[in-house]
């Protein structure tokens, strides 16, 4: 009903009828930089810490876990998938909703995997799936991603070249870009307001490890 | 003559402490800007701002096949479109799911749609809580104000004000440390997150292809709003929709940057549906609410419909030297600055406010900066015509239109048009009066007038030619 | 060939700035102009067009294009009336074709001052000396309607003596906007406020315009505050030896 009133509104307003197809709309416009593997890790590091976040470097998993094991400096965490437990002090992977609010909630740190990079913005981009809950990322006060080097995209046109339709992949892609922030009170910059203050992104050379 | 303009107007001008916190807040955030879009950094600003323009306009034209396209797309995730033609209809609709669902309380990102149907307000006058999230709006709930800015909602507010509302309102003891400000925020509102049956979240676009909405943010809380409670509703404006996914790597360089200067800002939230199978977490049900509240009224007008691409950025507030002197509570709506002074009358009726379109001195700042090139100058002039038809249909201008229309005779002949030059000379202390046909008062309690000269251009050029002076 | 150029004063400075126009005169032909001035010209319609009224505009506009329908080139001391004539004209008449021909082959011949001096005439130095601290206002319309920047700035560049020191807000209004200033005086006053205080910041002992009338909102603020800073039209600065 209000859709029908509202639809008609607007083809009347329009001078459209119903059916009516559009002319093509405007081609898309994406521009992909060619940038080097060292050019986007630079570009990567550089833009996320210059947003307080902390790149790091890793040849192997031996070294992200301690690489991991220095961040968290006695602190807890979970850990959204399998691969990176093991470490004293983290626990997960859970698969149950309700358990992964409840760690999620109370530890300090979530790691998390990263289905991509963005070496132009600093960005991760988390698509919410089996591996990848949606709260991980979010509410412990430090977010920890370890992401390969190989799924370093040089920027959000890249992105949206590989994937067209994030919707074809999951009901949640959430684009990360350093630290909650909050500037609301006098302009002030103040991290870490419901999201975590704390980003730091372990970059890791080799898939296999 | 000074027009009848709100009282707000002077009081803002006389606040020393306020006008400064306006004038450094937008002045800031256009120095940021400005960074974000020089050339090193961003070589194709104006090429995004043509993309951007078009798309919008395509959108636009087609927007009935664009609804029907993200309506369909949005079911094929298992989420719902929900129509509405107003704001009463908003809130029947999240009141009767909260019935149905038992929900009490709601939690809400920052949306200037919801501000713009005061839904807060509906939900409470039902004994539903609806707590605002981000920090801003959060502190202006507490405090029952209406937002400042679009972007920045609690500019008007120093750190000392927001002292007092914590104290007031959270039972704390009194806290002037930003810092220890967002936190306390974060502890109280951190419980409501966990604990809410609804998220309200806005939408930055809908995109028709895909059946998603995207919100962008800074803080989290728009993430936490659509992914901890077990319903997440977004609402939108049917003038929100792009048609594809792939047009985002144009709108939110273009957002981000003119908005804060940011290359991208903290989060951006791609949301299709409720939580899938296989996934872990996520909402139960996902509706998008797609509203009209007037905007089909105002896709008729060829002339002005552009004002329906704006994506809500705020730059023109920032660089509009109006608004950097009358600040956001002098504007009749929850749309403030040159954004709000097309939209506020078109979307409220020119004779509501007819002082808006009149307040601006065209200087264009506004349209040099709009990501999507909206001709805000030329729609102010288009109403401010709408205005002078209206009043003239129910004669309340007479006076006005007398002298206009003498002044135009005058100018189509010459001769008198001299003579009155050459009698204004001769009474010179009457002609400021007559060339701002105004209360010489009120334009010298401001400033003095220039020395007038004895004699008019004409009367000197005769001289020069008669005497071929060079 | 020598351009033929005919004065389009402005009713601003016709009434109030008259050296203004001769000053241009004088400049024109100095630069090799030959420069006359149509008697029947009055007003561009722009106080009625920016009021909302117009049809009476029109009525002013069409006495402009009939006044200057065969002149070669129409300069004016003024981007704010340069742009009614050659931007907002086609407002007007957008609903008459037969009307928008003539109005566009107007928009071609109307130019303003400084940049028909640098783009036309092709001067920069017209030889002129002017010993002092000079600040640029860029005029809201000049600057965002007709995009002219650099042509006052390149002529002012090659003013023997003249220091040229921006103010931060250059690009910032005046506050002027005609009836606005009357329609609003205190948010006008406030605004001119903001910008004398910037002008006053960069220490010129002159502000320079290619719009009269910001020029007269400016002068009034800066002699309210007391401040011993004076203000000229770009065309008397460059008329000075
Ligand atoms: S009108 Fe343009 S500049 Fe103003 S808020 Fe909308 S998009 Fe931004």
């Amino acid at each position: 009903m209000e859709r029908d009133t509202i639809l008609h509104r607007v083809r009347t307003a329009l001078g459209r009828t119903a059916n009516e197809a559009p002319a093509e709309p405007p081609p898309v416009y994406l521009r992909v930089p060619d940038w080097s593997l060292e050019e986007r890790i630079r570009r990567f590091t550089e833009a996320l810490e210059a947003l307080g976040g902390r790149v790091y470097r890793a040849g192997g998993t031996a070294a992200v876990q301690e690489i991991v094991w220095e961040i968290l400096a006695g602190r807890s965490a979970i850990v959204s998938a399998d691969g990176l437990s093991g470490i004293p002090g983290v626990e997960g992977p859970y698969h149950d909703a309700a358990r992964i609010r409840e760690a999620a909630s109370r530890v300090d740190a979530g790691i998390t995997g990263a289905e991509y990079a963005l070496a132009e913005t600093g960005t991760l981009v988390l698509l919410a799936g089996p591996a990848e809950p949606r709260l991980i990322s979010l509410l412990p006060p430090i977010h920890i991603a370890v992401v390969p080097v190989a799924r370093l995209l040089a920027n959000l046109d890249e992105l949206l070249t590989k994937v067209p339709d994030p919707a074809a992949q999951t009901s949640a892609m959430v684009l990360i870009t350093g630290p909650s922030r909050t500037a609301d009170i006098e302009q002030i910059l103040i991290r870490g307001v419901h999201g975590p203050g704390e980003v730091h992104v372990v970059l890791v050379d080799s898939e296999t490890g | 003559m000074p027009i009848e303009q709100p009282a707000k107007i002077d009081q803002t001008l006389q606040d020393a402490n306020l006008q400064l916190a306006i004038y450094s807040a937008t002045g800031r955030l256009m120095a940021k800007r400005k960074d974000a879009i020089s050339p090193d950094v961003c070589p194709d600003y104006q090429d995004l701002r043509t993309q951007a323009n078009l798309v919008k306009k395509h959108t636009i034209e087609n927007l009935d096949y664009y609804l029907e396209i993200v309506e369909k797309a949005v079911a094929a995730r298992g989420g719902k479109v929900v129509y509405c033609r107003d704001a009463t209809e908003v809130a029947d609709f999240v009141l009767k799911l909260a019935k149905e669902r038992d929900a009490r309380l709601l939690v809400k990102s920052k949306s200037m749609t919801t501000e713009e149907i005061d839904l807060n307000e509906r939900l409470e006058h039902h004994h539903l809580e609806a707590v605002e999230t981000d920090l801003g709006e959060y502190i202006l709930q507490l405090a029952h104000h209406k937002p400042y800015h679009i972007v920045a909602p609690a500019l008007h507010l120093t750190r000392y004000d927001v002292a007092d509302i914590f104290a007031e309102h959270l039972s704390a003891e009194r806290e002037t440390i930003p810092e220890k400000q967002t936190l306390m925020a974060r502890v109280a509102l951190r419980e409501k997150f966990l604990a809410a049956d609804i998220g309200i979240t806005g939408a930055n676009f809908v995109v028709a292809d895909s059946g998603a909405v995207v919100v962008v943010e800074n803080e989290g809380n728009a993430r936490l709003t659509s992914s901890a409670p077990p319903i997440h509703i977004a609402i939108a404006g049917i003038e929100k929709l792009i048609p594809r996914a792939q047009d985002l790597a144009v709108f939110l360089r273009l957002l981000a940057r003119s908005a804060t200067g940011q290359p991208m800002t903290v989060y951006t939230s791609f949301l299709s549906g409720p939580r899938r199978g296989g996934e872990t977490d996520g909402p139960d049900e996902f509706y998008l609410v797609l509203l009209d509240n007037g905007r089909s009224k105002l896709l008729a007008d060829k002339g002005k419909r552009e004002s329906l691409y704006c994506i809500r950025c705020g730059a023109c507030l920032n660089h509009c030297p109006v608004y950097r002197k009358i600040g956001g509570h002098s504007y009749p709506w929850v749309y403030s600055g040159p954004i709000g002074a097309i939209l506020s009358p078109q979307f409220m009726g020119v004779t509501h406010d007819p002082w808006l379109p009149f307040a601006s001195t065209l200087c264009g700042a506004c349209a040099e900066v709009c990501p999507v090139k909206i001709e805000i100058p030329r729609i102010l002039l288009e109403l401010r015509g709408e205005v002078v038809a209206a009043k003239t249909r129910e004669k309340s201008n007479r006076w006005e239109r007398l002298a206009f229309r003498l002044y135009a005779w005058a100018a189509r002949h010459p001769s008198v048009w001299s003579a009155m030059g050459l009698a204004a000379s001769a009474v010179a202390p009457d002609v400021p009066a007559m060339l701002n046909r105004g209360p010489i008062a009120d334009w010298l309690s401001q400033r003095d007038l220039p020395p007038l000269p004895p004699k008019t251009f004409r009367q000197l050029w005769r001289e020069r030619e008669g005497t071929g002076v060079r | 060939m020598a351009p033929r150029v005919s004065l389009f004063v402005t009713c601003v400075v016709d009434q109030l700035f008259p050296k203004v126009g001769i000053a241009m005169a004088d400049v024109l032909e100095r630069a090799g102009c030959i420069v006359d001035f149509p008697e029947g010209q009055t007003c561009c319609g722009q106080p009625a067009f920016n009021s909302g009224y117009r049809d009476e505009a029109r009525g002013m506009a069409l006495h402009f294009l009939d006044v200057f329908r065969d002149c070669e080139y129409i300069v004016s001391p003024s981007g704010s009336c340069t742009a009614m004539a050659s931007h907002h004209y086609a407002e007007l008449f957008h609903k008459d074709p037969a009307r928008m021909d003539e109005v566009r082959r107007m928009a071609s011949k109307v130019w303003e001052f400084s940049r028909f001096l640098t783009d036309v005439v092709g001067v920069e130095d017209v030889g002129a000396r002017f010993e002092h601290r000079v600040t640029y206002h860029d005029s809201c319309h000049a600057l965002r309607e007709l995009g002219i920047k650099t042509p006052p700035r390149k002529l002012l560049a090659r003013v023997d003596g003249l220091t040229l020191a921006e103010h931060d807000a250059t690009e910032e209004c005046c506050g002027f906007g005609g009836t606005f200033s009357v329609k609003f005086p205190t948010v006008s006053g406030g605004m001119v406020r903001t910008k004398i205080d910037s002008i006053a910041r960069s220490g010129a002992d002159t502000v320079v315009s290619i719009d009269s009338s910001c020029l007269m909102q400016i002068q009034g603020a800066l002699s309210r505050a007391g401040l011993p800073i004076r203000t000229m039209h770009l065309a008397e600065v460059l008329a000075s030896r």
